[in-house]
């Protein structure tokens, strides 16, 4: 397929100045029209995506969209309203409605925006932007789709189909102004390549799995022919998979999916869930709540994390927090608003889209790596399990009750034996965290939240 | 809204369509459409018995589509004005390769459905009436038991007019209204520590509906019912057994396990575990199965789906056979089979696919205290959380927060969060008896797929399956 690459030259409608300005904007006309406090968000974004499924392009889609929200204040009343619509007609009508919503809310001591002493940017090249991945032809990124599945399905025989191969870019913009006078912004790239093989033999089920790359630059992708073959290989070893018996056995989960327990902890220790009580880890500060081993990070000041910012949602610096250390909770994560609930100080953890209020986002938040290989880990266990996948979302943040679907492996004397699914593993995270026995050295970031892999003791697999 | 919003409120004209629709197939290809989109949304939510926000949003937008064979471009824009349509049209043209093609636009207007005349839609409504909607589901809640704890609620609508111009001629316009309510409580006691409940509904439906049918009192009510049940629950056992599903939100199972399976996309890439089955029996003949997109005011409801076709009642599986599969317009030519008008999309910026809308399975004959009471040991799950499917094993898992064991035919203690998981094409082979009181949920429910949700409803009578996985950690 050849298409002509300056149809690609979007030209930018309103450039990074007019987002600065039309945030700053939109607060002083809150101010004007007699908020005590106002926040403006805006962003700006870009995205290509394409999927290549059995050599031929299946979908192309490339597009740009941009949005504009504000917060204000009456005092110790907010609200907030947002649009599209970035015209001055657009911006006078969000503004006003704003306005007028903060008259129906309730007063709310808490309420407010960051002092201004508060507020402030990281300096320095946090490496969050790099070119590249927009620069492409649109030919190469669909021949970066096409290589990830080529190299899936040429790895074997048993590769019989495929949900193709894709490769996705994206740079957004971010800008944030308050009424305290900060005005921050900064621009993010991402891109990724990825392969979803299916394989099949004769008397079993189907089998599908995946794997993907991903960076914010094109150098430190994984090469297309990588992906596929992992592809391939995790797909392959799941033919043939059968059910187990019920039992309680050691669980050893790959860093793969290790991140999604690690990231049951970063919601038991947001500020929001806590001061609520709606966490089991409510009321635990500086209590032993995970063994001697465990040491649990945010640190939204990595350069080139996919968690890193300049300043978090609400102008305040972003920073590294320890959050377990030698299995003590040590914070919680915070922002303004929370950490006045509980009477503690923000940790730079807002997070907000152009709606409503700010929430609370990890920075690049991880279990700290130990010394063993996954094979190393795996070679110590007689009978047990070792899980590649999760389905499912059966897990308690109020009681930490954990039930979960899941596929994975067998393991015997040592080593990967059968496939093994329609699984679950369940226990409790107050004892998961306790009866961590083992963690790897594998720690990769493919997203804000990892972890290496890790060996847990006592949960139950229920099968058959 | 009125016909033609698009035409009058930006103006549209005849010309400009024919003009956008020649650019997007001016490089060949066998179908292109448009896809204007113009959503008001609000929201309100309390918390500690403050109205802690309120928020109003405008979103605006359109998408440009081309079909050349098995491919598809996309390309959307957040501003309308001629130039950047245009732009979006000649970026998805690239998916073809070709000479033009000219587009046939006679703007036919297909007979719709009118499923939802709303005539004040609650997006216009008085802010001050969803305020006094959470305040008074807070008041009831706390007023169920004193060992709640904590009460958030949350009120939340939209109204999303839609226009879809098709290059085959094929045009249509709707407004779309829906609104949902949801509580959620946490119970809390000295002996048994904490538990949580939620509840809530809503549908296409204006502000009068939860003055009437659902009030902010029955969600509230709901809701700490279950969290107080919860903190009595003991650890779910683990293993095979049988299952007893209750009427209702129970009807997730069948979205999990048979609906996503039975997506046309998934079937024409052979890629579900359902691939080929058609005229095969995948249940029991107790199990009739459809997806009904045309009950009045239900969230998963639409006069006509993201793609401009009237919506249907499909009839997915007649007596345990498998009778059909829920189709778009791009599997509907390239399978050869009849458009079901299940083509949906989250907004603009996405393409359409292949989606459900209320999926249910029709009432038998047993009565709910008859199931019950044939069951020796199992689970009856009444309310659930969520749940996925691996759409090419089959595999599905769900989650059950609110569950009881079943001991000699008597429902017993109440059971903490249990997952239940078990394979899709055979779960409905394991129904033994299927209960007279068919329920659909109140209107809670969103369906993720490819990363785009839609509103979805879900059905069942009362369900007896015969044998399932149930991973909890007890005995």
């Amino acid at each position: 397929m050849t298409v002509s690459t300056a149809e690609r030259q979007t030209e930018p409608q309103t450039t990074s100045t007019d987002l600065r300005e039309i945030a700053s904007d939109v607060v002083r006309r809150a101010m004007q029209g007699g908020a005590t406090a106002a926040e403006a968000v805006a962003m700006d974004g870009s995205e290509f995506s394409t999927v290549v499924r059995l050599g031929e392009v299946e979908t192309l889609k490339e597009s740009g969209s941009k949005g504009i929200g504000v917060r204000v204040f009456f005092g110790k009343r907010a609200a907030s309203t947002y649009s599209s619509d970035l015209t001055p007609a657009g911006i006078k009508q969000m503004v006003d409605s704003a306005l007028r919503l903060a008259k129906v809310t309730s007063e709310d001591p808490f309420a407010g925006i960051p002092e201004p002493s508060q507020l402030g940017k990281l300096e320095g090249d946090l490496d969050l932007y790099h070119e590249d991945v927009y620069s492409l032809s649109t030919a190469d990124r669909i021949d970066y789709a096409r290589r990830a599945e080529k190299a899936a399905i040429d790895a074997d025989p048993r590769i019989t189909n495929s949900e193709g191969g894709s490769f996705d870019a994206a740079i957004g913009y971010k800008v944030l102004a308050n009424s305290h006078g900060f005005v921050g912004d900064y621009q993010r790239s991402y891109c990724s390549v990825s392969a979803v093989p299916i394989a099949q033999i004769e008397g079993a089920a189907m089998q599908r799995d995946y794997w993907y790359s991903v960076a914010n630059t094109l150098t430190k992708l994984q090469s297309p022919e990588e992906v596929g073959q992992i592809a391939a290989k995790r797909t392959l070893r799941r033919l043939g998979a059968r059910k187990v018996k019920t039992a309680k056995v050691p669980i050893v989960f790959e860093h793969t999916i290790a991140g999604a327990l690690v990231g049951h902890i970063f919601e038991a220790v947001n500020g929001d869930s806590v001061y609520r009580g709606a966490s089991f880890l409510t009321d635990k500060l500086n209590e032993k709540i995970a063994g001697d081993n465990i040491e649990v990070i945010d640190d939204g000041t990595m350069p080139g994390g996919f968690g890193t910012s300049p300043f978090d949602s609400e102008g305040v610096p972003s920073r590294k927090t320890v959050v377990i250390e030698k299995g003590v909770l040590k914070s919680y994560l915070l922002n303004t608003y929370t950490a006045k609930k509980l009477n503690l100080q923000t940790t730079g953890n807002a997070s907000r889209g152009l709606a409503g209020t700010p929430g609370i986002g990890p920075g690049n938040f991880f279990l700290k790596p130990g010394a063993k290989s996954a094979e190393e880990i795996i070679a110590d266990i007689k009978d047990g399990l070792f899980v590649t996948e999760f389905l499912g979302f059966g897990v308690n943040l109020v009681t930490g009750d954990f039930s979960r679907g899941a596929s994975g492996l067998w393991i015997q004397n040592g080593e990967l034996t059968f496939p093994v699914e329609e699984i679950t593993v369940a226990g409790n995270l107050k004892d998961m965290f306790f009866n961590i026995s083992e963690i790897g050295n594998d720690l990769e970031f493919r997203s804000s939240i990892a972890s290496p892999t890790l060996r847990i003791d006592g949960m139950t697999v229920a099968g058959e | 809204m009125d016909k033609k919003f698009f035409f009058e409120r930006y103006g549209l004209a005849q010309a400009d369509i024919e003009r956008y629709l020649a650019a997007a197939l001016s490089a060949g290809g066998d179908f292109a459409d448009l896809y204007f989109e113009y959503q008001t949304s609000t929201s309100v939510s309390l918390d500690e018995s403050m109205v802690k926000s309120a928020t109003q949003g405008i979103s605006v937008g359109c998408g440009v589509r081309v079909l050349s064979g098995e491919r598809t471009g996309y390309a959307y824009t957040d501003d309308l004005s001629p130039e950047r349509i245009l732009h979006a049209a000649r970026t998805a043209a690239m998916i073809a390769r070709g000479p033009a093609k000219q587009p046939v636009v006679g703007l036919t207007d297909k007979p719709a459905h009118n499923l939802y005349p709303v005539p004040l839609p609650s997006v216009k409504a008085d802010v001050l009436a969803k305020v006094d909607l959470v305040q008074r589901a807070d008041k009831a809640a706390r007023q169920y038991d004193p060992r709640i704890h904590e009460v958030r609620v949350s009120y939340a609508d939209e109204l999303r007019t839609i226009l879809v111009i098709g290059s085959d001629g094929s045009f249509a316009e709707d407004s779309q209204p829906l609104a949902r309510m949801s509580v959620f409580c946490i119970a809390k006691s000295q002996a048994a520590g904490s538990a949580r409940g939620s509840a809530g509904g809503g549908g296409r439906v204006a502000l009068d509906y939860f003055q009437n049918d659902a009030s902010p009192e029955h969600f509230a009510k709901e809701a700490a019912r279950q969290a107080i049940i919860q903190l009595d629950a003991r650890d779910a056992p683990a293993g095979e057994m049988e299952v007893v599903l209750g009427p209702g939100w129970p009807g997730i199972l069948l979205h999990e396990a048979i609906g996503h399976g039975l997506e046309a996309d998934f079937n024409r890439k052979k890629t579900s575990a359902f691939s080929g089955m058609l005229g095969r029996r995948v249940a029991s003949d107790k199990c009739t199965v459809v997806d009904n997109g045309t009950m009045p005011g239900r969230r998963g409801s639409l006069n006509v789906d993201d793609e401009g076709n009237p919506t249907e009642n499909t009839v997915l599986i007649e007596k345990g056979i498998l009778k059909g599969y829920l189709s778009d317009k791009l599997s509907s030519r390239l399978m050869g089979i009849p458009n079901t008008g299940n083509g949906r999309r989250e907004s603009y910026q996405h393409i359409p696919m292949p989606r459900m809308t209320n999926t249910y399975m029709l009432a038998g004959q047993d009565s709910p205290e008859d199931i019950i009471r044939s069951v020796k040991y199992g689970v009856y799950a009444v309310n659930f959380g969520g749940g996925q499917v691996d759409i090419t094993n089959g595999k599905f898992v769900f989650s059950a927060s609110e569950a009881y064991l079943i001991e000699d035919g008597k429902v017993t203690s109440p059971l903490k969060n249990a997952t239940l998981i078990g394979n899709g094409p055979d779960v409905l082979t394991r129904v033994s008896m299927v209960g007279s009181d068919l329920q659909l949920d109140e209107g809670i429910g969103t369906c993720g797929k490819d990363g785009q949700s839609v509103p979805v409803g879900v059905g069942i009578p009362t369900l007896k399956v015969d044998r399932l996985t149930v991973g909890g950690t007890g005995g």
